[in-house]
């Protein structure tokens, strides 16, 4: 399998109430195409800094990240919007939803960036609605919907622009034991069978078994990576 | 669409807070309105004022007369084309809270300098034929129910007595500014009584109203007439009609600056609560704005969604305040309250000012919440929880 994400010697730390806090030491990582990564760790661990800088949703301050051959850390905030929107699909711990739009019009949002015409986003989104088996829930709203319903939407908002990347941010961590299953189900399917390169932070060991691969991260340093 | 549709629904996501700003809002436009209108009304006379017409009075006081015999020495001044003459009578009907202006006019020619109220031909002649004939205008009759024919009794209070009115007339106004809240009647009804009564007070007249014959010349002509009464007995000031009337608002001068102040600083109060409305809205909805960003919608399109909230409330509430200043401003004006102003009307000026000033509320108030929100780091805004 070829690289997707190529990590070198990437360094993040934040400034906080004047004290600069090292986040990130040194971390060198390849995540290959298809790939179904866990990133494992305590809390304070850097496991989510990692997630969102791979995510394009904040800079490192030193390092290489190269996704599918771009170093997208070169990138300005306007091109890093639009990549973003092309490449990663976003999967939250509490769902994000927008609670003033239905189901299908919270699905439809991230093809409003596109040039999709009315009837094509209409088309793709009761098609990845029915994807996640929500084709019933179509206008209902997010708080007319259980928490595992709310996080197959999110799912489905992920996975319409058919992005290449989808990173996870404590997906099940707001789900019952079922609902949490069967979201790690649909999440090895999407990694199967649409070959999607899947990125999950999790604190739960029986959630990171989904995945191929499991890293963990302490005090800002990658401890294992069985690869 | 979706921009509209999520400006929209965002609106009454919190309920009773959007009601109660908005009732607010509606409140202090309505109030900004009806402020406005009432500085205008206590300068209306001065504009439905013609530019051809002069007021010669006693240069020591509107309150001191002058001789009748002036008019003819008036008419004899090169540019006067017409000369009438008018006295406030100040009457009392049935009681004082009825007041309304009241004068004794020369009632052969009062009418044919005053173009603007409009008299059926037969009621003029049969005002002009009565000696206890009244002329009064729409308004005035609407509003104690008169018609034609009516006795109209006065109780003087310069002119001692109880006077009895024929209604023999009821005039229009040309223009929607005319003022028809008046009444006139045969000066030379009441001048007879003082002649017998009080001789010294007879024969002797409030104002002159002098027609020139060309409006581009009323400063030379005021200074001469006001030349031929020098070091006379009574000395003359002659202004424009205009003049005249814009000496009686200045008189209340303060009161209209002080209207004014208080109009700006209810919309200045409702701007600062609407502003906190919205840091309030987007402060709880930092998570939502972050996660737009992280699926890559603009800065931009987060800050437009704040500032079309703040809009759209301010839009909504000015409209509906704006609606509500028309009736609002004709129940004032029908009530006891509105009989101060001769017209309360609301003007299309006030209506682009409370249109203006709910842009500037909608605008102001979502300029810093707008601002933080497009700015918020996605990291951060995630973080939030509303």
């Amino acid at each position: 399998m070829s690289t997707l994400v190529e990590i070198k010697h990437l360094v993040k730390s934040y400034t906080r109430g004047g004290q600069v806090v090292p986040v990130l030491h040194d971390i060198t990582l390849d995540i290959a195409r298809g790939d179904f990564i866990s990133l494992m760790g305590p809390s304070g661990s850097g496991k989510s800094t990692l997630l969102n800088l791979i995510a394009g949703i904040d800079k490192p301050d030193s390092g290489i990240l190269r996704i599918d051959g771009e170093d997208i850390s070169l990138l300005d905030e306007g091109d890093l919007a639009d990549w973003r929107a092309s490449n990663i699909g976003f999967i939250f711990q509490f769902y994000n939803l927008m609670p003033v739009l239905s189901a299908f019009e919270n699905v439809e949002l991230p093809l409003q960036l596109t040039n999709l015409s009315r009837s094509e986003r209409r088309e793709r989104v009761e098609m990845t609605l029915g994807l996640v088996g929500l084709s019933d829930r179509m206008e209902h709203y997010p708080n007319e919907l259980s928490g595992g319903q709310q996080q197959r939407v999110a799912i489905a908002r992920a996975i319409v622009t058919d992005p290449t990347i989808l990173v996870c941010d404590e997906p099940t961590g707001d789900l019952d034991k079922q609902s949490a299953s069967d979201v790690l189900g649909m999440l090895q399917q999407l990694n199967t069978d649409m070959n999607k390169t899947i990125i999950m932070v999790t604190h739960d060991a029986h959630a990171a078994e989904a995945a191929k691969r499991m890293v963990h991260l302490e005090k800002g340093e990658l401890i294992s990576d069985p690869s | 669409m979706l921009f509209l549709k999520l400006i929209f629904k965002n609106v009454f996501r919190a309920k009773l807070r959007s009601s109660l700003t908005l009732l607010g809002l509606i409140i202090a436009v309505f109030a900004f309105g009806l402020l406005q209108t009432a500085v205008d009304a206590s300068s209306a006379g001065a504009k439905a004022a013609s530019s051809s017409r002069m007021v010669t009075r006693n240069a020591i006081s509107l309150v001191f007369p002058m001789p009748a015999y002036y008019r003819e020495r008036i008419k004899a001044v090169p540019g006067v084309k017409g000369v009438t003459t008018a006295q406030w009578f100040q009457g009392i009907y049935i009681e004082p809270k009825n007041f309304f202006p009241q004068f004794g006019v020369d009632h052969e020619t009062y009418f044919e300098l005053y173009p603007e109220f409009l008299i059926p031909a037969d009621q003029l002649l049969a005002f002009k034929k009565d000696r206890q004939g009244i002329a009064v205008g729409r308004k005035l009759a609407d509003e104690f129910g008169w018609k034609l024919g009516d006795t109209i009794p006065l109780a003087g209070t310069i002119f001692p007595g109880n006077w009895q009115f024929h209604l023999r007339a009821i005039f229009d106004g040309k223009e929607e500014s005319t003022i028809t809240r008046q009444a006139f009647f045969h000066w030379e009804y009441i001048n007879e009584w003082l002649k017998v009564k009080a001789p010294r007070r007879a024969d002797q007249i409030g104002v002159f109203v002098v027609e020139v014959d060309d409006p581009a010349r009323t400063a030379d002509i005021a200074k001469a007439i006001d030349a031929e009464f020098k070091s006379s007995l009574a000395e003359t000031l002659t202004e424009t009609e205009k003049s005249f009337q814009l000496g009686f608002i200045a008189q209340m001068e303060s009161i209209v600056l002080l209207i004014r102040v208080v109009s700006f600083v209810v919309i200045f109060i409702i701007m600062a609560v609407v502003a906190n409305t919205m840091a309030m809205t987007a402060r709880e909805r930092l998570a939502e704005y972050a996660t737009l960003k992280a699926l890559g919608f603009s800065p931009g399109f987060v800050g437009m969604l704040v500032l079309g909230e703040s809009m759209m409330l301010a839009l909504l509430g000015g409209g509906m305040g704006i609606l509500l200043t028309f009736p609002l401003a004709q129940g004032f004006a029908k009530s006891p309250a509105g009989n101060f102003f001769a017209s309360f009307k609301v003007s299309p000026e006030t209506v682009w000012m409370q249109v203006a000033c709910a842009v500037i509320v909608g605008l102001a108030a979502a300029l810093v919440p707008g601002i933080r929100s497009a700015r918020i780091r996605i990291v951060d805004g995630l973080r939030h929880i509303g």
